[in-house]
């Protein structure tokens, strides 16, 4: 059994809040809840929190036999769970709309979008390649899940390290972490997902980062996926509100200031915890 | 004050013993004796708390799923029409039946007409664990509303089950100190909801920010706490 949506007088309170220009956790229209990321004693293990919405992302890498077609390329599997634990929305076996719109989106901007060299995988060409799966667990959804999945995919793939690996003709040498420092993963850009909620009543402004309520409540919702870089590699739409085109492009130089934001954000919470890590090579 | 453990025996003792949330009393068949033993024993983790003559006693925790228990209010909200009554939403494991009788002034001829969606402030007459829970919007014995009844307007605030006992208790500071500030209506229900009300938006956003910073289960601040809170708020928004 699903809960059923949002209340009458919980529905009235937010529109009219909204048409104050007022959101429920006092945020601005455009502004992110704050962002948290933890990374676990392991490398490639990310826990982000963005307001009281919290993914974990956990990356690991084994070696494989690469497909016939594609002897030079690792390959990437990216396994999303939304389990009932995260709200009792969702249901073990029979994803709703919004799961599948989430793991289509995270395949398109982690995967289809080319984030990871995936030639820089290729141990020995033809026989061996790395094989990386990004596993994302959602702990808790207090709505914006696939801005907060993005970013603990993302996050835990530029954290994590593979071990380094030596090919002397057709031998292949693993080397442990403990002789050998382990290498990041080359990666091309890092795009960021922002998420906007629009509203039926067109004259509430469009709200970056929708809370439980406003995702719940929303006309229409655009996904914006980019790079600091100005480099936009996802825009989706859904819901049924039509758009001007010039509040999408508003929209997007709004995404493009938060993305360069974020980008710095996360860097120096990457080098903090690099630095922390005491990593011996003898 | 000890803290206990599903399935931990409790030494309560009293002639006149009364057992609240989170007690069982189990029979057990003592064959060496000709009478059979009463134990007590928890059925939840918490405190186990006593009142000064040892007659009643009761165990205090914090959760989020609300359990149904007879005579509680509850904030529900309409989640289908179904013949005579409604189907509510309590926020607990199975929908809660609602009665259209069940309300002050209700005949066969004069129905209350709630909508889907709508918010109503009821009463659990029955909970049963074998049984789906029953709500009624009124006294039984005196047939009167008695604050029960549809809630309009306003919004709705979820928080954990201890902070909205917390909030019907007397003596603890959040609404009064939010009282003094600007007039507010609330309703609290123990399962986890609360209903609040006020003239203005940002009067209401407050209310909810300050409920949700007080709740144990997340900030939980105490009084001065919340008064920064408040002051801060009222800085950005000006209350």
């Amino acid at each position: 059994m699903r809960p059923p949506s949002p209340s009458i007088p919980e529905k009235e309170f937010l529109f009219t809040a909204l048409k104050q220009s007022l959101r429920l956790d006092g945020r601005q229209a455009l502004e992110i809840r704050p962002i948290e990321l933890n990374f676990g004693p392991e490398l490639g293990w990310v826990e982000c929190a963005l307001g009281k919405t919290r993914v974990l992302a956990h990356v690991d890498a084994k070696m494989v036999k690469p497909p016939p077609e594609r002897p030079f390329e690792g390959t990437i599997s990216i396994h999303s769970e939304i389990s009932p634990m995260a709200s009792s929305e969702y249901e073990v076996g029979r994803p709703s709309e919004e799961e599948v719109t989430i793991t289509r989106m995270l395949d398109k901007v982690i995967r289809r979008s080319d984030t990871v060299d995936k030639e820089s995988l290729c141990i020995l060409a033809g026989q061996r390649v790395w094989h990386l799966r990004l596993t994302i667990h959602c702990l808790a959804d207090s709505g914006n899940l696939l801005d907060c999945a993005c970013l603990a995919g993302l996050v835990a793939l530029k954290h994590f390290r593979r071990p380094d690996v030596e090919v002397i003709g057709e031998e292949v040498t693993v080397h442990p972490p403990t002789s050998r420092a382990p290498i990041p993963l080359s990666l091309h850009h890092t795009p960021y997902c922002f998420t906007f909620a629009f509203f039926p009543d067109t004259s509430i402004p469009p709200v970056l980062d929708p809370n439980y309520l406003e995702q719940r409540l929303n006309g229409g919702l655009i996904s914006i996926a980019l790079n600091a870089q100005r480099e936009l590699c996802v825009v989706q739409k859904s819901g049924g509100v039509p758009l001007v085109p010039e509040d999408v492009l508003k929209i997007v130089d709004v995404a493009v200031g938060k993305a360069k934001e974020l980008d710095a954000f996360v860097e120096s919470r990457l080098k903090e915890d690099w630095e922390g890590r005491k990593v011996e090579v003898r | 004050m000890s803290i206990v453990l599903p399935g931990e025996q409790v030494p309560a003792q009293h002639v006149n013993l009364k057992l609240g949330p989170g007690l069982q009393q189990i029979q057990t068949r003592n064959d060496g004796t000709s009478r059979s033993a009463q134990l007590i024993v928890a059925t939840r983790a918490g405190s186990l708390n006593h009142s000064a003559n040892g007659s009643k006693w009761w165990i205090e925790s914090n959760s989020r799923r609300y359990v149904p228990a007879a005579q509680e209010p509850v904030i529900g909200v309409i989640a289908q029409k179904q013949g005579e009554g409604f189907r509510v939403d309590i926020g607990s494991a199975h929908s809660a039946n609602l009665d259209g009788l069940a309300f002050e002034g209700a005949s066969k001829r004069n129905k209350p007409n709630l909508k889907i969606g709508s918010l109503v402030y009821a009463r659990v007459s029955l909970a049963h664990k074998d049984m789906e829970p029953e709500l009624e919007c009124f006294d039984a014995q005196t047939r009167k509303a008695e604050g029960f009844g549809e809630l309009k307007g306003g919004f709705l605030v979820r928080c954990s089950l201890r902070m909205c006992r917390q909030l019907l208790d007397p003596n603890h500071f959040l609404l009064p100190l939010l009282g003094a500030r600007f007039p507010l209506e609330v309703a609290v229900g123990l399962n986890g909801r609360v209903w609040i009300n006020s003239k203005e938006a940002k009067h209401i956003i407050a209310i909810t920010r300050a409920i949700e910073a007080a709740d144990p289960d997340g900030d939980s601040l105490d009084a001065s706490g919340v008064s920064t809170l408040l002051n801060d708020l009222d800085g950005k928004m000006s209350l």
